[in-house]
């Protein structure tokens, strides 16, 4: 009796092994993971919130045509790492280890991805990251990729713009996060090129909620010409406030992670004036037709501002970049190989939101100094700077 | 250092000093009450910022604050008679346990309500950007009105406890809840009163507040520790004390930005309570055999 039993059990499993076999391949064949580690909530959620609605509305797009290529549907694991390293960390290891993604997206901050940088790159998964610092791509690692503009050119735009200007002494204020101290490496390091001198360096924590006594420290100071602000979080907006209230009037820059309109709510008359690099995605109406990235912009404009009724940011067009990116190589290759699918990314010229991107081995950011535009914030909206 | 420059620290820190002592006065009145610290101080303030923010679109400012304050206070009766009154004889412990879960789950409340974003009020008079001319340092009008409601509100407060029956009983209640239920005073009424003064005044100073610091569902813990060190530093229980220790962590946080980076403020704060609860744990202006003979 006993020995039926057990040859029943035997014989029960194998069919059951059979047919977990006979199905894994057929399924695994038709569903692109993509595993996505964004800061919806946190500091870091003017950026993230865009981001993860964005590629929430572009897996709809596509699975609604069929998937990428008409055969792989797309399967998004979009997991939300609140902007902390440690969670970023743990979500990359989930999405490798247990739910076997073919690639992942993001995250949103530059410090999670430097923290899971090598973590891909060993378990050779794709990762085209949604932050900004040059970091992620110098020296380059052969799965990660990014599709902000580093923040190395947006110095270089902020000192050229500044030098046609003849300003030659600034003070540079970051605020405390990794964005933030990787801006303050390339702003002092970049300074001598363009022949300004940094001669304030401060930092403020992510969570400030007034910088007067910064603002009065650096007014101290009268030599100090313009102030460079680099930082992502809300409290960037308190410099502005706190210095006009001041009446210091000296050119406020910020970096390009500025670019939400929602900053400028919060901030208020304050952040009128204000000089950052951006990509052209907030300025998207007032582009030529000459203009190859019109066409990208202004469709993703309109479709994201119908479906969620809010102004596009550029951070929610980095999300869409990293997205069509990885789906423009899974469609070329025609399989799911990460190999294959790494190398046609980096063999790939790709019109984005962020620009027009040219990677190549040894560039996997592909973008140049043109994909800024000096903006503006002019009556409460973003313009063009001239 | 120029007197404009000592003025522009000096204006700053006034600020976020009334804003501490504030919340510390807060914790103040309801450990009077019932001996324990209530770690959901800091989500108040956090309520009536947000509530003032989510009415003023449907009417005018003073109103949607007035309402805020109104609804918060009810929210602390609430907590209270919900969370603290039917338990009896309960440990400090066991108290201060409950008030920190209260913080999280207010907290997690907020996020769910208001979610993730940062919000503000419009500033009281002009704009984010109106400044007026103070011994030749430039300042928000807003930080003379959280000067000026904080002040009053102490005021109010001191003279509330003094002068008044109710007052004297709640102090009667803190200085021996058994001889004050003897004479008649109903204490856990008492109690219930304390959050809502607490919750009140709470409420009163996130509205105020909002313009300049902005709100948003998580700034009650960071804004509790500030508090908890104010009260700690003053002497737990003691009003006035927190007044003047309120000013002094708000003005060593403002001077130290000329010789400290503005991202270690934060740390200032917590090396105080550290070195506080070290050093003189009944704090600065308390009496050390007074504070012998409570349990906390």
């Amino acid at each position: 009796m006993k020995n039926f039993f057990s040859k029943t059990l035997t014989a029960l499993c194998a069919v059951g092994a059979a047919a977990l076999f006979c199905a894994a391949p057929t399924m695994a064949s038709q569903t692109l993971k993509i595993g996505a580690i964004i800061a919806e909530t946190g500091q870091a959620s003017f950026l993230g919130q865009p981001e993860a609605k964005t590629l929430r509305m572009l897996t709809d797009e596509i699975n609604a045509k069929g998937g990428v290529a008409g055969k792989f549907k797309v399967e998004l694991l979009l997991k939300d790492s609140a902007g902390q390293k440690g969670k970023a960390v743990s979500f990359a290891r989930q999405l490798i280890e247990e739910d076997k993604v073919f690639a992942i997206l993001g995250p949103t901050r530059s410090g999670s991805t430097m923290a899971i940088k090598n973590i891909c790159e060993k378990t050779k998964t794709i990762l085209i990251s949604c932050a900004s610092t040059k970091k992620i791509v110098d020296p380059v690692a052969r799965y990660v990729f990014k599709t902000p503009q580093n923040d190395s050119l947006a110095v270089r735009m902020i000192y050229r713009e500044m030098k046609s200007k003849g300003i030659t002494k600034i003070a540079v204020v970051v605020g405390g996060t990794g964005f933030g101290k990787m801006g303050r490496m390339f702003l002092n390091k970049l300074a001598p090129e363009y022949g300004i001198k940094v001669i304030m360096n401060e930092s403020y924590s992510p969570r400030a909620t007034d910088l007067s006594p910064l603002v009065t420290k650096l007014m101290a100071n009268p030599e100090i010409q313009a102030v460079v602000n680099w930082s992502i979080v809300p409290a960037q907006t308190i410099l502005a406030k706190n210095m006009r209230q001041k009446k210091w009037n000296v050119p406020l820059y910020q970096s390009h992670g500025f670019g939400n309109i929602k900053y400028v709510e919060i901030g208020g008359p304050a952040t009128e004036g204000i000089i950052f690099p951006a990509g052209r995605l907030l300025v998207a109406d007032s582009l030529d037709a000459s203009n190859p990235q019109q066409a990208v912009l202004l469709k993703y404009k309109k479709d994201y501002e119908a479906k969620y009724k809010e102004p596009v940011s550029t951070f929610g067009g980095h999300a869409y970049d990293a997205f069509n990116i990885l789906c423009k190589a899974v469609a070329q290759v025609g399989t799911l190989n990460e190999e294959k699918v790494r190398s046609a990314i980096e063999h790939m010229t790709f019109i984005g939101t962020g620009g027009v991107f040219h990677f190549s081995p040894a560039d996997h950011s592909g973008l140049k100094l043109d994909a800024f535009d000096m903006l503006t914030v002019k009556n409460g909206h973003f313009a063009l700077y001239k | 250092m120029s007197t404009e420059l000592f003025f522009q620290y000096f204006s700053a820190g006034i600020t976020y000093g009334f804003l501490y002592a504030i919340v510390a006065i807060g914790f103040n009145i309801i450990y009077n009450a019932t001996g324990i610290i209530n770690f959901a101080q800091g989500e108040f303030v956090m309520l009536g910022g947000m509530t003032a923010i989510s009415l003023y679109p449907f009417m005018p400012l003073p109103l949607a604050i007035a309402a805020a304050v109104i609804i918060t206070t009810i929210i602390g009766a609430l907590v209270e008679i919900i969370f603290i009154r039917w338990l009896d004889n309960p440990s400090v412990l066991r108290m201060i346990i409950i008030t920190i879960g209260l913080s999280i789950l207010i907290r997690e409340a907020a996020l769910f309500v208001w979610g993730e974003s940062v919000r503000s009020l419009p500033y009281f008079n002009g704009n984010s950007i109106s400044s007026i001319n103070i011994m030749g340092a430039n300042v928000s009008p807003q930080v003379l009105w959280v000067i000026g409601v904080c002040a009053v509100m102490v005021t109010v407060l001191s003279l509330f406890f003094k002068l008044t029956t109710l007052g004297r009983e709640m102090r009667a209640c803190a200085a021996n809840r058994l001889a004050a239920t003897l004479c008649g005073i109903n204490t856990r009424n008492r109690i219930t009163l304390s959050f809502m003064l607490s919750a009140a005044i709470g409420a009163a100073a996130g509205c105020v507040m909002s313009p300049i610091t902005y709100s948003q569902y998580d700034m009650g813990p960071g804004l509790a520790i500030k508090g908890f060190t104010v009260a700690i530093l003053g002497g737990l229980g003691n009003s006035m004390a927190a007044v003047a220790a309120g000013l002094l962590l708000g003005l060593v946080e403002s001077f130290s930005v000329m010789v400290l980076p503005q991202s270690y403020q934060e740390i200032i704060a917590t090396t105080i309570l550290l070195l506080v609860l070290f050093i003189r744990p009944h704090g600065l202006f308390g009496n050390k055999e007074a504070a012998a003979l409570k349990e906390f």
